[in-house]
């Protein structure tokens, strides 16, 4: 894979996320991953099993942190404590980039554990700008903005979600983790055309790539992680390949999860998109 | 919404985010306030053709609580059972209202719960001091899964002890002194609950339970949570020892700690130096004891 600066220059291929009913097959059957994204949250305690695992799954994989609580958008200052406990594990597992959702979550030191939709405004850009400076200053990593999965848009919105997200990561000089599933669920819960989207991300800048299954209700589609990657993001997903290149991708599955070789197939299928783009990188 | 700033807007919407739903669970008509949602909504969110600006809000208002009594359900599945899903919803509803979530991660979210117990009986059906007891059991789990590991005492500290030495308690130790044998009740309703998601598939669903039949009677019971190579294990100590080793950790000295945990014991003096013996090979064995204060004998 041809990295950017924005994940370190890594040669990341096609990666699963690392769930625990995972582990036992994991650690005997020793699959040919080339990498596992953790959720940060999962590992920042002090002992205990869940930081044993981490420790064994590292001894053999390359692990990347990809983070839920950060709350970029969210309008007051970061946590200390979060960040001092985020970077103790950056330097334990040696991430080579981070990531974590352009969204807010918390006010006053009450947290959702949702990911927030921010209203496309100019002082939302401003703000949540600066906090992922601020993070990226702290943590001394390439940090990556997800965009999110959202049900409900602003009447204050001053732009649209592409044009949010690339002042954003212009003016925080960060990477961008490219969720094309969710561009796919925000498309049809707001009437936009993904490919719109898909063609105005600044393809320089994108870190990572995440793909995922959805669930469809009456009058809208809910991120639920829980299925297999459908054909409209399918060709989300090459068309975003093709803009930018062979990128380190993952597939997210975590409500009702199969086994692993069931995960793992659906993943490798992300295979032949990235290596047509390193053919064509070639010529 | 135009006006709002961004931080007034947050402050807004987690507000309405958070507020219970209604017994459908749908999102509720009104706020604490007396303001219609509806309006409420309307002030920052933007309708489409097919949703309302509240029918957008209730999709978040929805998800949040069934996380949130998701992730305490997660904690505390025998707590569930003893109660039943309504009582232990209602509960946790309760809980939740007057203590939301003040950590990034949802593994503190069960913190303040056994001692919110305390202060509402009301929410504890007819077995109240099995529901606290079974609580602080899971809740000690919680704990002793995924705390730190001190430095343990070696033997040469251990032999370096005299009365006024001060021990620390090892990190993951939960010490609890129980008016039931909860832990076999946590036990046996923890297999119940793998039981029922291996027999369901991937994991059992939140759905409606009524409360357990149990046949347990009250005993006190003295216990010890704790990990040992990854795993929770549970321990029945005595009387004596929980007296000992709570004094221990609230820093009284080891000649201390010794007098208190001897208060009103059954253990006759004679048979006290084979019982220290005894427990300080066990405790040293599990690395319970951590780092003393050696003090330079005079």
């Amino acid at each position: 894979m041809a990295g950017n600066r924005f994940n370190a220059n890594q040669d990341h291929g096609v990666g699963v996320g690392l769930r625990i009913p995972h582990y036992d097959h994991i650690f005997r059957e020793k699959p040919a991953v080339d990498w596992f994204e953790i959720i940060s949250e999962n590992y920042m305690v002090d002992g205990g099993r869940p930081l044993a695992m981490l420790d064994r799954i590292m001894e053999q994989y390359r692990v990347v942190q990809h983070g839920v609580s950060m709350y970029f958008g969210s309008a007051q200052a970061a946590d200390l404590e979060h960040l001092r406990k985020l970077k103790r594990l950056v330097k334990r597992t040696g991430t080579p980039w981070l990531s974590d959702h352009l969204c807010w979550g918390s006010v006053d030191g009450t947290y959702s554990h949702d990911l927030l939709p921010l209203p496309y405004t100019w002082e939302a850009v401003e703000k949540t700008a600066a906090r992922i400076r601020e993070v990226q200053d702290f943590l001394e990593i390439p940090v990556a903005v997800e965009n999110v999965s959202s049900y409900a848009a602003y009447t204050q919105s001053e732009m649209t979600e592409w044009e949010f997200l690339n002042e954003v990561v212009e003016r925080a000089d960060c990477g961008i983790l490219l969720d094309v599933n969710n561009i796919y669920v925000s498309s049809v819960n707001h009437d936009f055309d993904p490919m719109e989207y898909v063609n105005a991300v600044p393809a320089e800048r994108v870190a990572q790539m995440h793909i995922a299954g959805h669930s469809k209700y009456e009058k809208y589609i809910l991120d639920t992680h829980d299925h297999p990657v459908i054909d409209p993001v399918w060709a989300l997903y090459a068309r975003a390949v093709d803009r930018c290149g062979p990128t380190p991708t993952l597939l997210e599955w975590d409500d009702r999860i199969p086994s692993f070789d069931e995960v793992w197939a659906e993943a490798r299928k992300a295979e032949r998109y990235l290596v047509a783009a390193q053919e064509v990188g070639a010529r | 919404m135009s006006g709002m700033s961004l931080e007034t807007m947050q402050r807004r919407m987690l507000a309405a985010v958070m507020q219970p739903l209604t017994p459908e669970d749908t999102m509720r008509e009104r706020n604490e306030a007396g303001e219609r949602m509806a309006d409420v909504a309307a002030e920052f969110v933007a309708p489409n053709d097919r949703l309302t600006a509240f029918e957008r809000l209730e999709i978040y208002n929805r998800q949040y609580w069934f996380r949130l009594l998701g992730a305490l359900g997660e904690d505390f599945p025998a707590l569930r059972r003893v109660l039943g899903s309504r009582r232990f919803d209602a509960l946790a509803v309760a809980y939740l209202k007057e203590h939301p979530s003040r950590s990034f991660t949802l593994r503190n979210l069960g913190r303040e719960l056994v001692g919110w117990m305390r202060k509402h009986p009301e929410y504890l059906g007819r077995r109240k001091r099995l529901a606290l007891d079974v609580a602080r059991v899971e809740w000690a789990c919680v704990e002793a899964f995924d705390n730190g590991e001190l430095a343990p005492l070696t033997a040469e500290e251990i032999g370096d002890l005299h009365g006024g030495s001060r021990l620390g308690l090892q990190a993951h130790l939960q010490l609890l002194e129980l008016d039931f044998p909860a832990d076999d009740v946590v036990l046996e309703l923890h297999q119940r609950e793998r039981k029922g998601a291996s027999e369901g598939g991937a994991r059992p669903e939140m759905g409606e339970m009524k409360p357990e039949a149990l046949d347990v009677e009250r005993r006190r019971t003295w216990l010890a949570v704790h990990r040992a190579d990854g795993s929770l294990y549970y321990r029945r100590i005595t009387k004596e020892e929980y007296q000992t080793l709570t004094a221990l950790g609230r820093g009284l000295g080891l000649g201390e700690a010794l007098g208190a945990g001897f208060r009103r014991s059954r253990i006759g003096p004679a048979e006290r130096p084979a019982a220290l013996q005894e427990w300080f090979a066990h405790w040293a064995g599990l690395s319970w004891l951590t780092k003393p204060e050696i003090e330079e004998r005079a």
